[in-house]
């Protein structure tokens, strides 16, 4: 037998199926948590909570997004909630003052402009963190620690610590529909949904349908071999930290428009949520192997979970033990479905 | 000369899956002497070696020690037996001081608890006094030079009280002037009758410091004798035994114009000196280009260099008589030039990724238009590639560590040739490949520079290197040393050549 693509022998059929269910464990778990909480926390299925509970979640998701692709490349993006926070606050800023050109002069902004302004802000910030791990070597977990603190301590600065209330915008400048970047809807579904929908497609698109995707497996899963097949490692390194601060941006402005309000602490550990997602989603810690959907899916997991677990009146610290022990199990079920799958293979490969 | 014989293997037989690694052999090993042991890569040096040193158990046959049998079933049985050995990768913690090393598992303590440093550094004094090095204890390892490595890595043994001292190829990696310092440290523990066995590649080096000699062939002991009256003749005859081969190639075609050449090729070293010095030569479109050397010759160095892995080395490197003016991998390749890595595990592949996308990794281009990839065309591609190739797979789905040796060879060259070389670099293309698999291997070689496509490939094995080239170029120590066309070859000459370079006191050349 010398032809590809025909099918794995019978023998392994039951191996298969584990391995199939295994594969959608994600899934198969949100749906056991969906239908544990629909019996047992009231209105849980309403229309009014599933809209909120999507608006949690769609957060989460757009950091996990970035922090699949991240991850997938071999690094590790820890900058992402402190990116969030100074992204409002440059937004909040933009829009209560716009830019003060000294003088008594400064320009005001529209909202698509502010919007632009705040994701080449996230994006310049990702720009850091690939130019720190790639031109200056430092390994990406200090890299992106060290931006942490940095845009943290900026967002405080902004304002001194405090809020920047009421980011109600001035019809005159067009800025006043910034506020409908989290309250509007459209079709009845809030706009941050469609973004995130918009943005999931885009990310999975490049990760299955483009080289560019293929190289940032490469990347995680062997750097040397891929530099060695002509992979520019290190363009590839930028595009992942850029993205990832591109899509903390977008959650910056989406916070800040949904409070219509902009402080400087938001976003705190957000970036231990996305990691938690992603590693339910099956991204792998070392590397080389992760998928879009499993991202997302894992972000629904996990805002479903403490969702549901407030509405049930769960008090907050046994939340927090839950999301611990199922990511736990997640890392846990996903080594099992490794191994069993190195082993389908191999008596695939052996059983020719 | 009397030097009692301390070890002696008789009727050892080691079996591997698939191979004979040892066939029978009778081997002596005396005491205060040293006891060299010489053959080509695969002839089962080191599976000798590691029978004695109890990391491998012989099949059949026994291991007797001052005429008892002993069985040596592992590294911590050998020890007790008093058997230490040297191993070329050496197997020290850099981060770590040299007497932690030194005592690394047997640490000198009080209590079984608290280590006692002061103890410790005294012994490592009183050894390093004994091999003749001041090298303070409190050094740490990684801050030695690999020379000084090698002594600590001596020392480790001499502590342990060994009495028999395995050294595998110690000089690969030493300089003439820490060569000598270990000559002289080898005669003092002759003296002090440790029985030593030496295991080198370079012939001069072992005529000059063995007392007996035994050459190994594919898995048979083929000379064993004292070392009196041997010259460099009659050890390569042993090595490549009395009947001359005949490689003549069953396909000959004309070659074409000169495809690639390059000039000057020049690659630093990171201890200083030069891993590539000045290295210089050319290919014609359909000829197979077989570059031999010892390992550290500086053979794979060069064709990274050439592949664009080292961006600050120096040198021309001219495709089709174009000067090549990019110095990234991915522009090399680009200009026509595939690399095919030696280490396949760390280098060829991305063993997590699929048959297919390992395979296509250097041609995405040709599937993509815009940033849109067609996987249809990516999959058709790789069907075709792997009929041409003929891998043997069951899924081009399946992981591309799933599949033996020799098949993941094959993806690692269908990735090149997907990438339309003018030129292929092979860095031993058969290591770790089984037999069946070599043979398919240098008959796509073969077929591919019928072609017209134009092969370099680095070997180590003679048999290969012969049966495959149609020109020979001999590198040591960074330089050319040799170059051959293919009827004027004699493994003699080219052995020799390979040799230059090494003798123990070479002359140094100043480098322009």
């Amino acid at each position: 037998m010398t032809h590809a693509a025909t099918h794995s022998a019978p023998q392994a059929g039951s191996a298969n199926l584990l391995l199939v269910l295994l594969k959608a464990r994600t899934f198969i778990a949100l749906i056991l948590v969906f239908a544990f909480f629909a019996f047992a926390a009231p209105n849980f299925l309403s229309t009014a909570n599933m809209v909120i509970m999507s608006k949690h979640v769609a957060l989460n998701a757009f950091l996990a997004i970035g922090m699949t692709f991240v991850i997938i490349s071999g690094g590790i993006d820890l900058s992402v909630g402190s990116i969030v926070g100074l992204c409002g606050m440059v937004a909040g800023w933009l829009v209560l003052y716009g830019i003060d050109l000294g003088l008594g002069w400064s320009i005001q902004f529209n909202t698509v402009e502010i919007c632009l302004i705040v994701m080449v802000v996230g994006v310049l910030i990702g720009g850091v963190n690939a130019f720190l791990i790639t031109k200056l070597n430092v390994a990406p977990f200090i890299a992106t620690l060290g931006t942490l603190y940095v845009c943290r301590g900026a967002a405080m600065l902004f304002s001194d610590g405090r809020t920047f209330p009421n980011l109600n915008g001035n019809p005159e400048y067009g800025s006043d529909t910034f506020r409908l970047i989290g309250a509007g809807n459209v079709l009845g579904l809030p706009i941050s949904i469609w973004m995130l929908i918009v943005v999931a497609l885009i990310a999975a698109y490049i990760a299955r349908r483009t080289p560019l995707g293929r190289y940032i497996y490469a990347v995680g899963g062997n750097e040397r071999g891929a530099a060695l097949s002509g992979v520019k490692v290190n363009r590839i390194k930028f595009f992942v930290y850029m993205f990832s601060g591109l899509c903390a941006a977008l959650v910056g402005l989406i916070i800040s428009s949904q409070l219509v309000a902009a402080h400087p602490a938001t976003g705190q550990a957000f970036e231990l949520n996305a990691i938690a997602a992603a590693v339910l989603g099956g991204t792998s810690m070392s590397g080389g192997r992760g998928r879009i959907g499993g991202t997302i899916v894992g972000a629904f997991v996990i805002g479903v979970l403490s969702d549901g677990l407030v509405m049930m009146g769960v008090s907050s610290f046994w939340q927090t033990v839950i999301k611990g022990l199922v990511i736990i199990a997640a890392v846990v079920v996903d080594q099992a479905q490794q191994k069993l799958q190195a082993r389908v293979a191999l008596q695939a490969e052996a059983g020719k | 000369m009397t030097h009692p014989i301390g070890l002696q293997i008789r009727g050892g037989t080691k079996v591997y899956p698939g191979t004979r690694a040892l066939k029978g052999v009778d081997f002596d090993l005396r005491m205060g002497a040293v006891n060299v042991l010489v053959g080509e890569n695969g002839a089962g040096k080191s599976t000798m070696m590691k029978v004695i040193a109890g990391v491998e158990q012989l099949t059949e046959g026994q291991i007797l020690m001052d005429g008892k049998p002993v069985h040596l079933n592992g590294t911590d049985d050998a020890r007790r037996h008093g058997i230490g050995i040297v191993f070329q990768e050496l197997n020290l913690f850099p981060n770590m001081t040299v007497a932690e090393n030194i005592f690394i598992n047997r640490e000198i303590t009080r209590g079984r608890i608290d280590i006692d440093t002061a103890a410790q550094r005294e012994a490592t004094r009183g050894l390093m006094r004994r091999l003749e090095h001041d090298i303070d204890p409190d050094t740490m390892v990684g801050d030695l030079r690999v020379g000084q490595q090698q002594i600590v890595e001596i020392a480790k043994s001499l502590a342990q009280d060994a009495r028999i001292l395995i050294l595998d190829e110690p000089t690969s990696a030493l300089s003439a002037a820490e060569v000598e310092i270990l000559f002289r440290v080898i005669a003092d523990l002759k003296k002090q009758g440790v029985g030593i066995v030496y295991i080198s590649h370079r012939l001069e080096e072992l005529i000059r410091i063995g007392d007996y000699i035994t050459v190994l062939r594919d898995g048979a002991i083929t000379g064993a004798r004292s070392m009196e009256g041997v010259d460099v003749d009659w050890i390569v005859r042993a090595m490549i035994g009395e009947a001359s081969r005949d490689f003549a190639k069953d396909i000959d075609h004309p070659y074409g114009p000169e495809v690639f050449r390059a000039e000057d090729v020049t690659l630093p070293r990171a201890g200083g000196g030069l891993a590539v010095d000045h290295v210089s030569m050319s290919l014609r479109a359909g000829e197979i280009l077989g570059v031999y050397g010892l390992m550290g010759a500086g053979r794979s160095e060069f064709l990274e260099c050439v592949i664009g892995r080292h961006p600050h080395a120096g040198g021309r490197i001219f495709v089709d008589g174009k000067q090549l003016r990019t110095k990234t991998v991915a522009g090399r390749i680009r200009s026509g030039i595939a690399l095919i890595p030696e280490d396949r595990k760390n280098d060829g592949l991305v063993q997590i990724l699929s048959i297919r996308e390992n395979m296509t990794l250097s041609s995405l281009g040709a599937f993509t238009t815009g940033f849109h990839m067609n996987l249809g065309a990516e999959r058709g591609t790789v069907r075709d590639f792997v009929k041409r190739l003929t891998v043997k797979i069951a899924s081009m789905e399946n992981p591309v560590s799933s599949l033996s040796g020799g098949n993941q060879q094959k993806v690692v060259i269908g990735k090149a040739l997907m990438t339309r070389p003018k030129v292929l670099l092979m860095d031993e293309p058969s290591r770790g490949i089984d037999i069946g698999a070599k043979a398919e291997v240098f008959r796509t070689m073969r077929k591919l520079a019928a072609e017209g496509l134009g092969i370099v490939f680095v070997t180590s094995d003679m048999e290969e290197l012969m049966a495959l080239s149609d020109r020979i170029v001999v590198m040591s120590n960074g330089r050319v040393t040799g170059e051959f066309d293919r009827k004027d070859a004699t493994e003699t000459l080219v052995i020799n050549a390979s040799a230059k370079g090494h003798a123990p006191t070479p002359v140094k050349e100043p480098v322009a």
